[in-house]
């Protein structure tokens, strides 16, 4: 009765390790209001399932009642248009649609398939990298430059500027935690490294507009679809999207990933016979430790009845996935970790028209990633469990997963 | 002792299937999923282990699959006696027996009746014989097709711009050939969709370069010296030149095997309970005859208890399922087969799909996008209720309105939805034809209340 | 392998396109084209499309010994719903 609300505890940094009691607590009550002004949250898997898929339902911040300056501007707070995560259609589908036409189906459908190969390379020479060391950090030795090399290539940076478009990403994707947010210097950082970004990626643009190769930004700003080619300002809005969605995302998969395994080390054993178990891994990890915790940017543009209970229009409305992918009407015996269940379905890259852009490409990261760690470490284990974790309750991951092993294979 | 007879049936008895398609192979594994280890017979006339049918239309005429392989993947083994390449005949409800074409007879103590549609063939004999006049349907009508195809053909005309035949003329497109498609009603896909709709469709036509042609019959197809089609007049009196003729009429049943047997059976299909149970010819419902797929005619809670045929792919699925576990389970444990019906089709590149019955809507509104765009959301509504939508790339809609079908929300839609456009706050006529005029394969059929109503088409009431 | 998607579940997320683009296809920007039968060499791309497939609507035979670690032979499209 005493408790701190719900919510508060949620976002409480002391829970972050293990949120799901919480979330349980939470799908008591399935439509939570606990303050005037604050969000009503969503958590169980059929109703988040059927809100994304509710026309009423929009991602444009300037539907809500009350908006602040943060959320208006918002996190990626670059001074580019919003990208298409924040807009409804028909701008969302327009901007969406060409950014789907340079990377996948059907007009660059083998764009993905055919950089397994590149995947696989970068995942050995990381793991090469670790040496002759037995402990390493699996988030900052692995998981966190994997996908950042990914997108240099997608996108077109060429290997020679790598290191220095990283060194640009690290400030930005650090001052996305709402704790480091705050602090003036590393916002300095950010908005520094973020106007370095923006003439580097603006100077390639240009460059791929006179000289298209077989890259992302050639075919965004080349584009001549019926929908037309996107301005310079929406390609490198969108780029920056691709960037910073894609990549704190993937490192917090691989991360959580490789986490859950040890905790289960028989599907790491598994793994490590059978790569081809990867694939269901990953599915169920999406399910099991989703990367996305919940959806904040959400509100309804008409009265909204669910369970009873009416969201008023203009309210604030958190889809809670993880909690949804643990919910007992869905699943059975949802809290157990097991990629053999037939069943594996999960709201982990959302659904409906903002289900997450690079969802194929973040599986196949993941797949490769897990089943070469689990080949190549001889007998890994985790230092420290519960490792520590970020400040992030909505993208959650560990900041450091250090473990050790005897051999590398 | 009904307990004990339902225990001996489902470890001993014996259960015929005919047809040997989506609807009665699905049915099959239920039957085993859910316990039933008797004898499994299943009969169809098709020289073929069950095949998917969707694809001949798309990716086989689209080259992407071929037309000989597109067998259906089993969920489990289901250990069945096949027949196939015989077709059944005919059946004695008081023996209990199903007979078939070379001569043999099959007792069950269970049937189920699954024999589903044909293409229904150009009505003039003769015509419909020549060399170059052509059905889709089956698999051989597939491949005969696709070879016709890839030979290139001057001019293919389609007669009926229903769903097949406008796949048909946009695999032609996508093969580069000329097309005609002729078309009784206004547009195409009037009959299932409605006028506004279909005049979405027809400018897909228009830009993809078909020569649609609507309003007109053709009223013959001519020959040259050797019997092979090449031309058509239309009732327009203009002559079309083709060696390709592709007749997309619609479907018939196939119930004539049961003529005289005694069940409800006519050519509006099979009437059965909601528990798929079917009618005999007097009304009273069998206990040991079921029915499942496009042959089935049954009531809807939903839409006012009317029966329907629906010639839907997720239907045959999920009455099979239904109707296998009524078989092999007592009264209380019966489930009522209450599917939203839901369809799809790609044409032109084009993503079409609708849920709930569009041909029961007196008024249409499009909630999302735009007609001009031809990616939207269009709502149907009848006596003040949501009864249908349709989208046009943008199925990721689509459950929601099924949700709203389901719970007869009302209509029109007032409250608010993402990309509304000024158009889209009025409702306006769906413009469905004269339903007494069928146009070429509505995907619904209402077909009336009583299962011994002998009317062709149901006519609703309309203001 | 035998395939059959259940394209009134199928939503256009072309999950199985961008993963084994030899057996699905996008038609536009939503519908789906499928080869039915796929050849033996696309047995693990297909695995990974079918357990991608974001509403369970991809049910394929013969994909035994996938290394996808299942002892079945099909995922069915069992509706949960």
């Amino acid at each position: 009765m005493s408790q701190a609300p719900l919510l508060r505890q949620i976002t409480d940094y002391a829970n972050r390790a293990d949120p799901y009691p919480l979330y349980e607590e939470l799908r008591k009550t399935p439509v939570l209001h606990e303050e005037e002004g604050g969000p009503y949250v969503i958590s169980s898997y059929w109703d988040i399932e059927s809100l994304l898929h509710d026309p009423r339902i929009s991602s444009d911040f300037t539907n809500l009642a009350v908006a602040s300056e943060d959320e208006l501007s918002g996190p990626e707070a670059t001074g580019l248009p919003p990208s298409f995560i924040r807009l409804d259609p028909p701008e969302h589908d327009r901007l969406r649609r060409i950014a789907n036409s340079s990377f996948g189906p059907p007009h660059r459908p083998t764009r993905i398939d055919s950089m397994r190969g590149e995947l696989a390379q970068i995942v050995t020479d990381l793991i090469d990298g670790f040496g002759d060391a037995r402990k390493i950090d699996v988030v900052d030795q692995f998981a966190y430059p994997f996908p950042v090399t990914v997108i240099c290539r997608l996108l077109g940076v060429p290997r020679e500027d790598e290191p220095r478009f990283r060194s640009w990403v690290d400030p930005i994707v650090a001052g996305l935690d709402p704790d480091t947010r705050t602090s003036a210097e590393s916002m300095k950082t950010a908005q520094e490294a973020r106007l370095q970004l923006g003439m580097y990626l603006n100077g390639l643009v240009e460059q791929r507009a006179r000289e298209p190769r077989e890259d992302m930004l050639s075919d965004l700003v080349n584009s001549h679809g019926p929908d037309g080619a996107m301005t310079t300002m929406e390609v490198l809005s969108t780029a920056v999207l691709l960037l910073i969605a894609g990549h704190e995302t993937t490192v917090n998969l691989i991360t959580n990933g490789m986490l859950t395994l040890l905790r289960h080390p028989e599907y790491l054993r598994r793994l490590r016979d059978d790569p081809g178990l990867s694939v269901k891994i990953v599915e169920e990890l999406l399910r099991y430790e989703p990367p996305v915790q919940l959806v904040p940017q959400r509100t309804c543009i008409a009265d909204i009845e669910l369970r009873g209970v009416t969201i008023p229009k203009g309210s604030r409305i958190w889809l809670v996935l993880a909690a949804g992918n643990r919910d007992p009407e869905r699943f059975h015996e949802p809290d157990r970790f097991d990629p053999d269940r037939e069943d594996i379905q999960h709201l982990g890259f959302g659904s409906g028209i903002h289900s997450c852009f690079g969802a194929p490409l973040a599986r196949l990261e993941a797949q490769i990633a897990l089943a070469e760690l689990a080949r190549r470490l001889d007998n890994p284990r985790l230092v420290e469990d519960p490792p520590p974790y970020r400040p992030n309750a909505v993208l959650r991951g560990p900041r450091h997963l250090e473990i050790t092993f005897d051999a590398l294979r | 002792m009904p307990t004990d007879y339902l225990d001996r049936f489902r470890r001993e008895g014996r259960i015929v299937i005919v047809g040997a398609s989506l609807a009665g192979l699905r049915a099959a594994e239920t039957l085993r999923a859910e316990g039933f280890t008797g004898s499994l017979t299943m009969i169809g006339d098709e020289p073929y282990d069950p095949y998917d049918r969707p694809p001949l239309s798309k990716a086989v005429l689209l080259g992407k699959a071929s037309a000989l392989h597109t067998d259906l993947p089993r969920r489990r083994e289901i250990d069945a006696k096949w027949r196939l390449g015989v077709a059944a005949t005919g059946l004695d409800m008081t023996a209990k027996r199903v007979r078939l074409a070379d001569g043999d007879e099959v007792e069950y103590d269970r049937l189920l009746i699954a024999t589903g549609v044909r293409a229904r063939p150009w009505p003039k004999e003769s015509e419909a014989d020549l060399d170059g006049v052509l059905l889709l349907r089956t698999r051989d009508d597939a491949a005969a097709l696709y070879r016709r195809l890839k030979a290139g053909p001057r001019r293919v005309l389609i007669i009926g711009a229903g769903f097949a035949g406008s796949e048909v003329a946009s695999a032609c497109r996508e093969m580069g050939l000329a097309v005609t498609v002729a078309e009784r009603a206004g547009a195409p896909l009037v009959g299932a969709l409605g006028g506004v709709i279909g005049s979405v469709s027809a400018e897909l036509y228009h830009e993809n370069g078909v020569d649609l042609r609507t309003g007109v019959m053709v009223t013959g197809l001519e020959s040259d010296s050797v019997g092979r089609v090449k031309a058509a007049h239309l009732s327009d009196e203009s002559v079309v030149e083709t060696d390709l003729v592709v007749v997309s009429l619609g479907s018939m049943r196939n119930t004539e095997w049961l003529t005289g047997s005694g069940l409800g059976a006519g050519p509006r299909g099979i009437a059965c309970d909601a528990g798929c149970r079917a009618f005999d010819f007097r009304g009273i419902v069998t206990d040991d005859i079921f029915v499942a797929g496009d042959v089935a005619r049954s009531p809807h809670a939903l839409f006012g208890y009317q029966f329907l045929s629906l010639e839907h792919w997720g239907n045959a699925v999920a009455q099979a399922e239904v109707a296998a576990h009524n078989m092999i389970s007592s009264s209380a444990e019966r489930r009522p087969h209450l599917w939203v019906p839901a369809f799809w089709s790609s044409q032109f590149g084009v993503n079409i799909k609708s849920v709930g019955v569009p041909p029961m809507g007196e008024q249409i509104m499009i909630t999302q996008g735009s007609l001009a765009e031809r990616r939207f959301v269009g709502v149907y509504g009848y006596q003040g209720r949501i009864i249908a939508a349709v989208s046009f790339d943008n199925t990721r809609w689509l459950e929601f309105y099924e949700r709203q079908i389901e719970r007869g929300a009302p209509f029109p839609v007032e409250f608010a939805t993402v990309d509304r456009r000024p158009e889209g706050r009025q409702p306006v006529d769906a413009a469905f034809p004269d339903p007494s005029l069928p146009t070429h394969g509505p995907t619904v059929t209402l077909s009336g209340y009583s299962p011994s109503d002998r009317q062709l088409v149901f006519t609703p009431a309309r203001h | 392998m035998r395939l059959v998607v259940d394209l009134n579940k199928c939503q256009g997320y072309a999950q199985c396109a961008f993963l084994a683009p030899d057996v699905f296809a996008m038609h536009g920007e939503e519908a789906l084209v499928y080869n039915p039968r796929a050849e033996e060499e696309q047995r693990e791309k297909l695995a990974r499309a079918v357990a991608a497939c974001p509403v369970q609507a991809i049910t394929a035979d013969g994909l035994h010994g996938a290394g996808a670690g299942s002892d079945e032979a099909a995922r069915e499209s069992s509706d949960a719903h």
